[in-house]
């Protein structure tokens, strides 16, 4: 059955309303992280490729956004720049930067921490996005269904980078086999709904995570057995990004990527 | 007395036609398939658009140039439009015409078919080759691809396939 804003109740409206923050500020960051890639990626075709796919998951961002907008959550661009680390509600595997030293200066970016991160963020995407396209909030479905035409090239671009680098030299593999540790010690939060299981559940809105979960550990198995390594195995996290919990590098994150709304928040841009 | 000029959903779409791509002038939105509605009531005219990918930064270009061409047809007062994720754009929404408009550009259509992992084959726009290599599946915009023609030796851009399959 399908459901639309008109005719939910309060608390419907808020089981919602969070399922979109956590889908929109995991986009969010993630695309803001891969933007920081731009001009360091390892060859100037990946260049083009990652930051067309940071273009594209920036743009899913907005339609969660703008569906929050028209239940009468604030602007878009209030919603992506204006909320202060506490109300975020990204797993913290997207707020990690991309390495050490800053942008702007030195970066020593690990593009076998990118790759991981990346492969394994839109494998789980794709299993809830696969999730939503039976979601009773029907234009939640309709962003669902076309988020997934795109997230198709992407999946295939990530899992190629993973299989390649698992494939190749010593060296290479050692530093992925950190990646994926780095990886996993953060995964914890990724297949949590914060405090709003049970609602979820209530409404209909998307499966339970621990169903979710169990996808996302069967696409990945069969993956590494070719490769030869075992599976990876989610840690325990020791904060919950869907609860508000996160790192300095969320607060760094917002402090640079909302310098310029800062300046006047009532200027679109 | 005063009669308001009737709008024809004729003129409309003849204006529409006129709406090129920001950045492939031989095509129009109408070629690319991303008008999905039209309607008249009276002097008010709402379109209905698809965008091809969410993240296009020119969907908003795209839509200034639908109200000022829409804005200049006779009888018109009001424009609307209004982008809508349902039905999802998919490539074979690309009319002949459009198909046309593309390789006049030096990019190849959207192929028609591809496989489960994702691959694909165009030939070469310039000469009809079929011997071509995929370089880069990510090109200059969201919406193309990078490829190269082993037989004329040029690179060129094909439109991704995008389907309700995936
Ligand atoms: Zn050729």
């Amino acid at each position: 059955m399908s459901t639309n804003a008109v005719e939910m109740t309060p608390a419907h409206k808020e089981a919602l309303a969070e399922l979109l923050f956590q889908l929109a500020d995991d986009d969010f960051l993630l695309s803001y992280r891969g933007s920081e890639w731009l001009g360091l990626a390892p060859h100037i075709e990946e260049d083009v490729a990652s930051s067309s796919i940071s273009q594209d998951t920036m743009g899913h961002a907005k339609m969660y956004f703008g569906l929050l907008e028209e239940l009468g959550y604030g602007k878009i661009d209030d919603l992506a720049h204006g909320r202060s680390a506490k109300e975020r509600k990204n797993s913290i595997l997207v707020e990690r930067e991309n390495g050490a030293g800053y942008y702007m200066e030195t970066p020593r970016y690990d593009w076998a921490y990118a790759v991981v991160r990346n492969y394994f963020y839109t494998l789980a995407k794709k299993v809830k996005i696969d999730s939503l396209k039976k979601t009773t909030y029907q234009p939640l479905a309709e962003v669902a269904t076309k988020v997934s035409m795109e997230l198709f090239y992407h999946h295939i671009h990530w899992r190629t980078w993973f299989t390649q680098l698992l494939s190749s030299s010593d060296e290479a593999k050692e530093r992925m086999n950190k990646a994926i540790e780095g990886v996993m010690a953060d995964f914890g939060d990724v297949f949590s709904y914060g405090n709003a299981s049970q609602s979820f559940k209530e409404f209909a809105l998307i499966e339970d995570a621990t169903v979710l979960k169990q996808r996302w550990e069967a696409a990945l198995e069969e993956v590494v057995k070719a490769l030869h390594i075992e599976s990876p195995i989610i840690q325990q996290p020791d904060r919950n990004g869907r609860l508000g919990e996160h790192t300095e590098e969320l607060d760094r994150a917002l402090s640079t990527l909302s310098e310029v709304y800062r300046l006047n928040p009532s200027v679109p841009w | 007395m005063y009669q308001p000029t009737l709008v024809a959903e004729k003129d409309i779409m003849e204006a529409l036609e006129l709406v090129q791509d920001p950045e492939i002038s031989t095509v129009s939105v109408v070629d690319l398939g991303m008008i999905e509605g039209v309607e008249i009531h009276d002097s008010h005219v709402s379109i209905t658009m698809l965008p091809t990918f969410l993240g296009c930064p020119a969907l908003e270009i795209i839509k200034k140039n639908v109200v000022e061409q829409i804005q200049s047809v006779a009888g018109v007062e009001a424009v609307e439009v209004l982008f809508k994720t349902a039905p999802p754009w998919t490539s074979d929404r690309i009319t002949e015409k459009g198909q046309k408009g593309l390789k006049a550009f030096g990019i190849a259509p959207p192929p028609k078919h591809f496989t489960e992992d994702g691959s694909w084959h165009v030939d070469c726009p310039y000469c009809g080759s079929t011997y071509v290599t995929l370089d880069n599946i990510f090109g200059p915009t969201a919406c193309r691809s990078i490829l190269y023609c082993k037989s004329c030796k040029n690179p060129f851009e094909a439109m991704k396939p995008i389907s309700n399959l995936m």
